[in-house]
């Protein structure tokens, strides 16, 4: 009988995609660093971190209409120490952005931040003195989903974006490497 | 009786709500393999239209941006003349920016709009990852002639 070996065939030149196989007699190899990348991108777990309306769509994510334990993101944890991801869900105050620096300190590497909705992005209507202008300015955040609030199927996008952004790998430029400490933001941007 | 009352009626009372629950139809829908029909007023990503003859129906009047409560507009007008007609009115924009991350889908604008150029259509995937990329210019949201 002869040997089959399951075989990783390369989709479209960045993501090798593990699910899908053919039968052969070859041995692809791929990276550690792949391997590593699937897995983390395709168990991503959430830390709770609802601040107002956009929470409500966030929950709704969860549920059984839109389903994120499709993409393995369903365990939305209340410990920052068990999360990979933090969804930014509604407006930021200035008084919740310390907290939320520090849970985010809280988790474990390797994190992500997800800004949802216009307020956690930019501030949205609110620019003024209570609220952050973009949750940008406490934490590096790696995916920004408008919307007032995003649809889950809008999340479901930026989540995916996120899973993308992971699977790709490696960080090309300084500024990709979230370190906003390197990136001081000038007074036009901010204000833009 | 001690079993039939504390076992098995438990059990196959259960076992009933199961079964069913399995005749239910399913109500999750796969994403982004299927997409949900959108609302017939659904507000998201604006798009500049045109007219029939391909001229834009934006006339660089600024009542987009005056009605926007957060501010995310920007349009900057110029003159038509007869060797660059981009409108059929006197003014066309030059410039015009939305700032896609402040924007909330109000729909605002599209109240305001004398002319019916800017409308909010349903293309709801807009995540990206830098900021700067949000800011929509004109070419982005204008529709292309060949789209009607």
């Amino acid at each position: 009988m002869p040997k089959r070996v399951e075989t990783v065939v390369l989709h479209d030149s960045s993501t090798p995609v593990l699910g899908d196989t053919q039968k052969g007699g070859s041995v692809v190899v791929t990276t550690v660093e792949t391997l590593i990348g699937q897995a983390r991108a395709n168990s991503l777990w959430p830390v709770t971190f609802g601040l107002a309306c956009c929470a409500i769509e966030m929950m709704s994510t969860a549920g059984s209409r839109f389903d994120i334990a499709r993409f393995g993101s369903e365990a939305f944890r209340a410990t920052p120490r068990q999360a990979d991801v933090m969804i930014i869900a509604g407006r930021l105050s200035k008084k919740m952005a310390p907290v939320l620096r520090q849970i985010y300190d809280q988790m474990p590497e390797p994190k992500w931040v997800i800004s949802m909705g216009a307020c956690a992005s930019s501030g949205g209507v609110y620019n003024n003195y209570a609220i952050v202008q973009g949750a940008d300015q406490v934490v590096p955040v790696d995916v920004y989903v408008p919307g007032c609030p995003p649809s889950p199927d809008a999340l479901i996008y930026g989540i995916l974006k996120l899973q993308e952004k992971i699977k790709r790998g490696r960080a090309k430029t300084m500024t990709e490497l979230r370190l906003v400490e390197f990136t001081p933001r000038t007074t036009q941007e901010v204000t833009a | 009786m001690g079993l039939l009352d504390k076992v098995v009626k438990p059990l196959t009372g259960g076992m009933t709500i199961t079964a069913k629950r399995l005749a239910h139809k399913k109500v999750t829908l796969n994403y982004p393999e299927e997409k949900r029909a959108m609302y017939p007023r659904t507000r998201w990503r604006h798009v500049l239209t045109r007219y029939e003859s391909g001229l834009e129906r934006c006339i660089g009047c600024s009542l987009c941006a005056g009605a926007c409560p957060a501010r995310c507009i920007y349009v900057q007008a110029a003159e038509n003349t007869d060797q660059e007609r981009y409108s059929p009115g006197e003014r066309y924009a030059v410039r015009y920016e939305i700032n896609m991350i402040r924007c909330i889908f109000c729909g605002y604008c599209q109240e305001a709009c004398p002319t019916g150029a800017i409308v909010l259509r349903d293309d709801f995937e807009l995540a990206n990852y830098n900021r700067e990329d949000f800011i929509y210019t004109k070419e982005m949201l204008l529709e292309p002639i060949s789209d009607r």
